[in-house]
């Protein structure tokens, strides 16, 4: 069978995937009584035409970006992190443990440390279901939700409990103190002498950090031996048994990091966002990974520019509800399109779109 | 019996893409004969016979059987059309008997017990007429390979097939009971019926074919009687040019002992004992061939030595003891002391197919420090020009190191293995099946590697379910048979009746 050329492929695929996603979306909101064309035109005005937008958009993303590297390297080994709400979730634990009860003298400490909190919360609770994948063969997809449910337990009982400062009726960590505050964009606005910009939008310095997560994971995957053995391990059990790459150290690793990178997610919401810890930060930030990990192809470089796209629907699906009579989970409707495209039905979209393309290519 | 053809295609053409598996196939083949069809890996065999049996549609051409235009979309009308096909890999539940598997997908009405009684009639009638006997409440998983095949051509003749397509059916059978096969199929051409025997065996064609057909690049490129052909000619024809046949070796001048395994003990997940007491040792500079039937522990000492599967006993490489707990990670210890290890099935083994070349050129060796610029990074530039120059000096086609593994031909895939394997100057090789769906042209440039690998004074293990290469190739020849080593000979000093009494268990006989 031809196939297509490896560029079509990976472009033509994900955004025609997209665009059948837009075009049911449509359908939903003719249905819903208001018009497609001015939907669109308010979610570009209220995400890219202002700075603000921008902020809130970026903020998302760098969510998205931490959460879709995590699934990408999972699936690279051939695992499905289901997990990552919970592991997101457990890193938020860490960075207000941090945070809370380690005097940091300056913002730029005291990431570094959230990070590493954050990091090794996340760690620790996809490390569990993947001893128990690798040494006992319980399915991680099974045992990932199951921690999901757990993590948010777990969350409830410190959120009610042990975490909440006394007398407050809110389940909330206390305010973390003004040294752990990072810079938003409109602080870094000001400080290159842009007044007005990003005005108290929530995305800041993790952003960087998010990049940078994808530069790492990048070389990991593609230029490491770690990532090597990663990769053998996900497209052949036998042959990487035959060249000796231990099965359960691999599982281990991919998905300790997996869950590292779900946990850095919670620098962006819990330090830099809400600067403290409450219930439900996530928003549904590690599902929404999948879907940014598929459309990305588990690709750093797909995982960003999905990670925008969502990024974008999210703030532009908030700038819907406040408008317009469309609810704000359409945008949930839509990612459910865009992972049943890319993921679910990913032969269906394809097999046709290559034949078109081999059809015009050839002309 | 009429002069009509039982089966004749015409100008039969299928392509895939860009690719022609076929083009403008015929052939005639007369009721009461035996064709055979022979062909390198990939010349189209197998596509021609799965338009005949209704896996595929072809693009052009005309399928008439006993003179009747056919259209045979889809299987259920090949078999009603006569056609009965036995595949390479048996399709047989195995945890049902005999009768079971019979029946199945044949069954009248609504209950069971009716159709397994007429079934049983049938079979004992069916038993008797072609000497096809097989007990019909034995249950699959319990009955020899040999007894498996028979089933399935027993399942060919209940759906009433007068064609019977073969293909590559001696793959897993010991001489004897290849010849117990050929027998049968004597007996069914005295029936009348058609058979059609696809292999890329010279000898069996030679053996028992009345007519055959030679396929190369999806032609035709020739049909001949067998009476008047010779292996040679048939070997030129397939491949082009002309082949050597023989592999040519000087004697053997063996040193000290690389590897001596003793006490050698395997119990496989499910509890049961596939390697027993085997005792073996390798000499530098010479060739030792184990020779035996797919399944009777071979593959389980390939495993133990290359280091994933853990045994009791003793093996010692140079001297030294190495450790048999089988841990997941001892392949590279394996490597790092000097063994390499071209495995039995590279395309599940050897080679990730979804890799490119040069990824699968260092794979097993990736944590090699020239491979790696840092602790953390490899270098990959290196490696790929590397690669390159080594598919160079293997004549691996095409030569490029950026093509994914499964786009090359299963003679190239190998020569990659071999190429990363050789390379290494190990200093015991272990190889299985070296040859196994590899094009006549490769078996050559495959063999003599091997053998170049031998003369620069290094021990090799070849593991083997062909015979011949094991004869041609081998210093000393060892017979495995249920996870026995049964016995050693001098490759030329024994015959194939002996080794196949040995391959059956048959000592004493064999001692004789």
């Amino acid at each position: 069978m031809d196939v297509m050329p490896k560029w079509a492929d990976v472009v033509l695929v994900p955004l025609f995937s997209l665009v059948l996603a837009a075009f049911l979306s449509a359908l939903l909101i003719l249905a819903i009584g208001e018009s497609p064309g001015e939907a669109l035109k308010l979610m570009v005005e209220g995400t890219l035409l202002r700075s603000a937008g921008w902020g809130y958009m970026l903020y998302y993303t760098t969510n998205f970006i931490f959460t879709g590297l995590a699934v990408s390297i999972a699936f690279h080994a051939s695992l499905f992190n289901i997990g990552g709400e919970g592991q997101a979730m457990m890193g938020g634990l860490g960075v207000s443990l941090v945070c809370l009860f380690i005097p940091w003298p300056h913002w730029s400490l005291a990431i570094i440390g959230a990070s590493v909190g954050a990091a090794v919360f996340g760690m620790i609770w996809a490390g569990l279901p993947a001893y128990l994948q690798a040494k006992r063969g319980s399915h991680i997809v099974i045992t990932t939700i199951m921690f999901n449910f757990i993590a948010a337990g777990v969350l409830n009982f410190f959120l009610v409990g042990a975490l909440k400062p006394k007398g407050s009726m809110d389940p909330a960590t206390a305010n973390f103190p003004a040294s752990t505050h990072l810079p938003t964009f409109e602080d870094m606005a000001q400080l290159l002498g842009f007044e007005k910009m990003f005005r108290s939008a929530p995305a800041n310095v993790s952003f960087f950090i998010a990049l940078m997560a994808c530069v790492a994971v990048w070389y990991l995957i593609w230029r490491s031996p770690l990532g090597y053995e990663i990769r053998a391990l996900g497209k052949s059990g036998p042959a990487a048994r035959y060249a000796g790459v231990g099965s359960v150290k691999i599982i281990m690793i991919t998905m300790m990091i997996s869950g590292a990178l779900c946990g850095l997610m919670a620098i962006n919401t819990t330090q830099g966002e809400s600067e403290r810890l409450i219930l439900n930060f996530t928003e549904g930030a590690g599902f929404i990974g999948i879907a940014v990990a598929l459309m990305g192809r588990s690709h750093p470089l797909g995982v960003l520019l999905a990670a925008l796209l969502f990024g974008f629907l999210y703030q532009g699906g908030a700038e819907l509800a406040l408008w317009t009579k469309i609810p704000r989970e359409l945008i949930i409707v839509i990612q459910a399109l865009v992972i049943l495209f890319t993921g679910a039905l990913t032969m269906m979209v394809r097999a046709p779109l290559e034949r078109l393309f081999l059809m015009a290519w050839r002309g | 019996m009429t002069n009509n053809p039982s089966i004749e295609l015409k100008g039969i053409s299928k392509a895939f893409g860009p690719v022609q598996a076929n083009k403008d196939i015929s052939i005639r083949v007369m009721p009461g004969t035996i064709h055979g069809i022979i062909g390198e890996n990939g010349a189209g065999k197998s596509t021609l016979m799965s338009i005949l049996y209704g896996f595929y549609k072809a693009d052009a051409g005309e399928i008439f059987i006993d003179g009747q235009k056919t259209l045979i979309p889809d299987s259920q009308a090949a078999i009603s059309a006569g056609i009965g096909m036995v595949f390479q890999h048996f399709k047989l539940v195995e945890n049902f008997t005999v009768l079971e598997n019979i029946v199945l997908g044949a069954e009248s009405g609504e209950f069971l017990a009716p159709s397994l009684r007429k079934a049983r009639a049938e079979l004992a009638e069916l038993a008797a007429e072609y000497e096809l006997n097989v007990d019909p409440d034995a249950v699959i998983e319990e009955i020899g390979v040999g007894m498996q095949q028979r089933v399935e051509i027993l399942k060919a003749l209940y759906r009433k097939a007068n064609i019977l397509i073969l293909d590559e059916p001696t793959g897993v059978l010991t001489p004897a009971e290849a010849g117990q096969l050929f027998r049968i199929l004597g007996r069914l051409r005295e029936e009348g019926k058609t058979i059609i025997l696809i292999t890329h065996k010279l000898r069996e064609i030679m053996d028992i074919t009345d007519t055959v057909s030679v396929m190369r690049r999806g032609e035709m490129t020739a049909t001949v009687e067998t009476s008047e052909t010779s292996p040679e000619n048939l070997a030129e024809l397939m491949v082009g040019r002309k082949v050597l046949l023989r592999v040519d070796k000087t004697p053997a001048q063996p040193k000290h002992q690389v590897l001596e395994v003793s006490g050698l003990n395997v119990v496989d997940e499910a509890g049961v004992l596939r390697l027993k007491n085997v005792n073996l040792n390798v000499r530098a500079g010479e060739i030792l061939g184990i020779a035996g039937v797919a399944g009777n522990g071979q593959s389980e000492l390939l495993e133990v030595l290359g280091g994933y599967q853990s045994a009791t006993g003793s093996i010692r490489v140079n001297g030294s003891e190495i450790d048999l707990t089988g841990s997941s990670s001892d392949g590279q210890s394996r490597r790092a002391r000097g063994i390499a290890h071209v495995p039995e099935d590279r395309q599940r083994e050897g080679l990730i197919m979804d890799f490119t070349a040069w990824e699968n050129a260092i794979f097993g060796y990736h944590r090699d420090p020239d491979n790696q610029l840092n602790r953390f990074l490899m270098n990959n530039a290196a490696i790929r020009e590397e690669t390159a120059a080594k598919m160079a000096r293997f004549d691996v086609r095409p030569p490029n190191p950026n093509l994914t593994a499964k786009n090359f031909s299963g003679g190239n895939q190998q020569k990659i293995v071999l190429a990363r394997e050789i390379e290494r100057n190990p200093d015991l090789l272990l190889v299985g099946q070296p040859t196994r769906g590899v094009d006549i042209g490769a078996i050559e440039f495959i063999h003599k590697q091997i053998v170049a690998l031998r003369d620069r004074g290094k021990a090799i293990l070849l593991i083997s379910v062909e015979l011949d290469e094991i004869l041609s190739l081998s210093d000393r020849v060892a017979v495995m048979f249920d996870g026995h080593i049964m016995g050693e000979r001098d490759p030329s000093k024994t015959n194939e009746k002996e080794l196949g009494l040995l391959m059956a268990g048959v000592i004493s006989e064999a001692k004789k």
